[in-house]
């Protein structure tokens, strides 16, 4: 198939993972421990386990599933709020399939639909606007969720509701950044992470610039990588090339998607409708400064916040979870106290367990198997 | 005789009296035409001598149908509910013989719609040689069915010495599958129009009785054989696994797939090893047999594009394994709920 099977090309792959593996063991020979490099972003996440990029590389190199699966990172109390409005009898929930399952303190929105919510699964927040346009009787909103890469698309839907005058749409804005979050995790001081896969996708918004404080300031290599299995193992090799040859910089192998300056239009969206918020609170890593972003008072018609009525409440990640040091690299999943008996992806009690994306829900089907030695493989 | 003259199904003719009478009348005893249920009895009456020279045992199933939307590239409701049951007959190697038809049917179901689905039900039981010779129908209030439910019992014969069941998969045992997985999933995804894709995929619906025979022909030691309906491919092969408390591992470059089924699925974001499928069924043969069942299956219409996809190991017992075209390997769970596209 055009346009995926020349990303996932089993010959170079092996010339790539030669070539890592090769520069890992250079780069440890003195070391106690493997290399780790945190991939950011859940979409990485889902590439590794998907295509079984682990099992391809060295023991050497670790990889850090990071805090960038934004439906894992949804606090409870939110989840509370937009079952609440989900529950209003005149409003038609709508919001991508995996955050239907995240569970909030009481239920799911697929909970809410089973007791009779009207909560329905759209791909994009422009059907949801149709769906507003098609039921001028309902109050129809959007369940907004996502890093910089979700966020142009909901920003250009509010814009569009003003333009077209349709006053029974909303948006529930959960939107956060990614910035703040990954300094929050380098600012830790029990830090180990040796460098980064940087998010593809928010990159082709926000440009490669805002990442250059990782490589100048906390002299860590990042490189902007794509979601296809060729694209993680090119970015990895490119992180430890710059740590083989002493650099720290911001590279981009995603050149074909992200431009170094981002996307103007996007950008010019997002910061028409958008604001950042003082604080935002991120299931397993608590409340991070201006991690998350609101609707402008011009927009308010169209903020669901202010239209209806919230419980607002803050609900503590249960006191066994260890997500936030699963985050930073300091302990595996499966050394987490609750991995796999109290905390499972049938009843996920952390957020890293909540979505396919989720470090704790790939390491739960992957551990399983971990008996599953490669001899036993007979290809 | 004269026509059903009512443009649509209202309370009345689920009633029990002359309205029903009818509907049984005048649409559904004339389009599935046969002397048993035209007797018009409460029950069909079905001689065990006749039975009896077709095996030793009888199979016995019911499935209830509640697709939308009802008409779909490739089929529709009537269609999926004689293939559904015949395939679950067929899947222990029984020869399908009987069915039951429970018609649940909204208030104000266009009769025109009505129609139409009972000459698909009639044209496919007459394709796959079944009849449907019992039957009931309910009407229920605006909203409280989906315009049209349907469900269908079967019996069927099996013959004597075949054993197919999901505990007798061996080490070495090798997986075959009779065509390209997750067409039926796509067409209906595509039909719900939500996403405004177009594609000319069309479900895989049809009755695969006659391909099991040539199969168990073939060899008659056929190990495991299921439909992979709903949950697709993964789920199937993983109750396999765990049934028969072995490993199987599967080849990714081996899935027969429609190129338009796998851009579908990457494009939404699914997986098509999970999509449902209405015509296609794995098997789990014995290594000797491997190659004869597979010449017999792609000489069968119904098992034109058949592909070994995998084979059966001792370990990891429980699990099913894929080995990417990448060349990594990855765990092919069953899913927690239904599959839920990613957010990006």
């Amino acid at each position: 198939m055009k346009f995926a099977d020349e990303f996932r090309d089993p010959d170079l792959a092996r010339s790539l993972v030669a070539e890592i593996t090769r520069l890992a063991e250079a780069l440890t020979r003195n070391a106690t421990r493997p290399l780790q490099v945190m991939e950011v972003c859940g979409g990485h996440t889902h590439t590794i386990f998907r295509y079984g990029l682990k099992d391809l590389l060295p023991e050497t190199i670790e990889f850090v599933h990071g805090p960038g699966c934004p439906v894992c990172v949804l606090p409870m109390g939110r989840v509370d709020d937009c079952v609440a409005i989900a529950e209003h009898p005149q409003v038609i929930m709508t919001s991508f399939g995996d955050a239907m399952r995240v569970p909030g303190s009481k239920k799911s929105l697929l909970q809410a639909k089973a007791e009779g919510a009207d909560v329905r699964t759209v791909y994009s927040p422009l059907d949801a606007l149709k769906l507003a346009q098609k039921n001028p009787d309902k109050e129809v909103v959007f369940f907004g969720l996502g890093f910089e890469t979700t966020m142009p698309s909901t920003a250009m839907t509010v814009l569009q509701a003003e333009a077209l005058g349709v006053r029974n749409f909303s948006l529930f804005c959960n939107h956060i950044t990614i910035i703040p979050t990954v300094k929050a995790i380098l600012d830790s001081p029990d830090l180990q992470i040796d460098g980064f896969l940087g998010p593809g996708h928010v990159s082709m918004v926000i440009g490669t610039e805002p990442y250059e404080f990782i490589a100048q300031q906390y002299q860590r290599p990042l490189v902007v990588a794509g979601f296809e299995p060729l694209d993680i193992l090119q970015s990895l090799w490119m992180v430890l090339k710059q740590m083989d040859e002493g650099r720290c910089e911001v590279e981009n192998q995603y050149k074909r998607v992200a431009a170094a300056g981002g996307n103007a239009a996007a950008l010019d969206a997002i910061t028409r409708v958008f604001e950042l918020r003082e604080f935002f609170e991120w299931r397993g890593l608590g409340s991070i400064d201006h991690s998350g972003v609101r609707m402008r008072q011009a927009y308010a018609a169209f903020d669901a916040e202010r239209r209806f009525s919230v419980p607002n409440l803050k609900i503590a990640d249960p006191k066994s979870c260890q997500c936030g040091e699963v985050l930073k690299g300091i302990i595996k999943p499966n050394q987490c106290k609750v991995f796999g008996t109290l905390c499972t992806p049938e009843m996920p009690l952390g957020a890293l367990m909540v979505s396919s994306e989720g470090a704790c829900a790939a390491y739960h089907q992957y551990s399983r198997m971990a008996f599953v030695k490669r001899d036993v493989a007979t290809a | 005789m004269a026509t059903f003259r009512s443009k649509t199904i209202t309370m009345a003719h689920g009633g029990g009296g002359r309205a029903m009478r009818e509907l049984i009348d005048k649409l559904i005893v004339p389009a599935f035409d046969n002397p048993r249920l035209a007797m018009l009895e409460d029950q069909a009456r079905v001689g065990l001598g006749s039975l009896a020279e077709h095996g030793d045992r009888l199979a016995f199933t019911t499935d209830s149908y509640v697709v939308a939307p009802l008409f779909f590239p490739g089929g529709d409701i009537g269609k999926l509910a004689i293939c559904g049951t015949v395939n679950d007959l067929a899947m222990s190697g029984a020869t399908p013989l009987f069915l039951s038809c429970g018609l649940i049917i909204e208030e104000g179901f266009p009769t025109a719609d009505l129609e139409r689905v009972l000459a698909s039900m009639a044209a496919q039981a007459r394709a796959a040689g079944v009849q449907v010779v019992t039957g009931d129908t309910k009407v229920v209030n605006r909203g409280a069915a989906d315009k049209l439910f349907i469900n269908t019992a079967g019996i069927g014969v099996i013959a004597r010495g075949v054993e197919i069941a999901a505990t007798r998969a061996r080490p070495g045992d090798v997986v075959i599958v009779n065509g390209t997985l997750g067409d039926h999933g796509v067409a209906i995804l595509v039909a719900r129009n939500e996403l405004e894709l177009q594609s000319d995929i069309t479900s895989d619906c049809q009755p695969l009785h006659g391909l099991v025979q040539a199969m168990v022909a073939a060899c008659p030691g056929i190990r495991c054989l299921r439909d992979a309906t709903r949950g697709g491919l993964a789920t199937v092969l993983n109750e396999f696994a765990v049934s028969s408390k072995v490993g199987i591992r599967l080849q990714e470059s081996a899935m027969p797939l429609k190129p338009e089924v796998r851009g579908a699925c990457e494009m939404l974001g699914l997986d098509v090893l999970y999509m449902a499928n209405e015509g296609k069924l794995v098997a789990v043969v014995p290594p000797e047999a491997a190659a004869a069942v597979l010449a017999a299956m792609r000489a069968h219409p119904a098992g034109a594009d058949s592909a070994i996809i995998g084979e059966v190991l001792a370990e990891p017992a429980g699990h099913v394994v894929l080995n990417t075209t990448f060349g990594g390997e990855r765990v092919v769970d069953m899913l927690v709920g239904e599959q839920l596209p990613r957010i990006c």
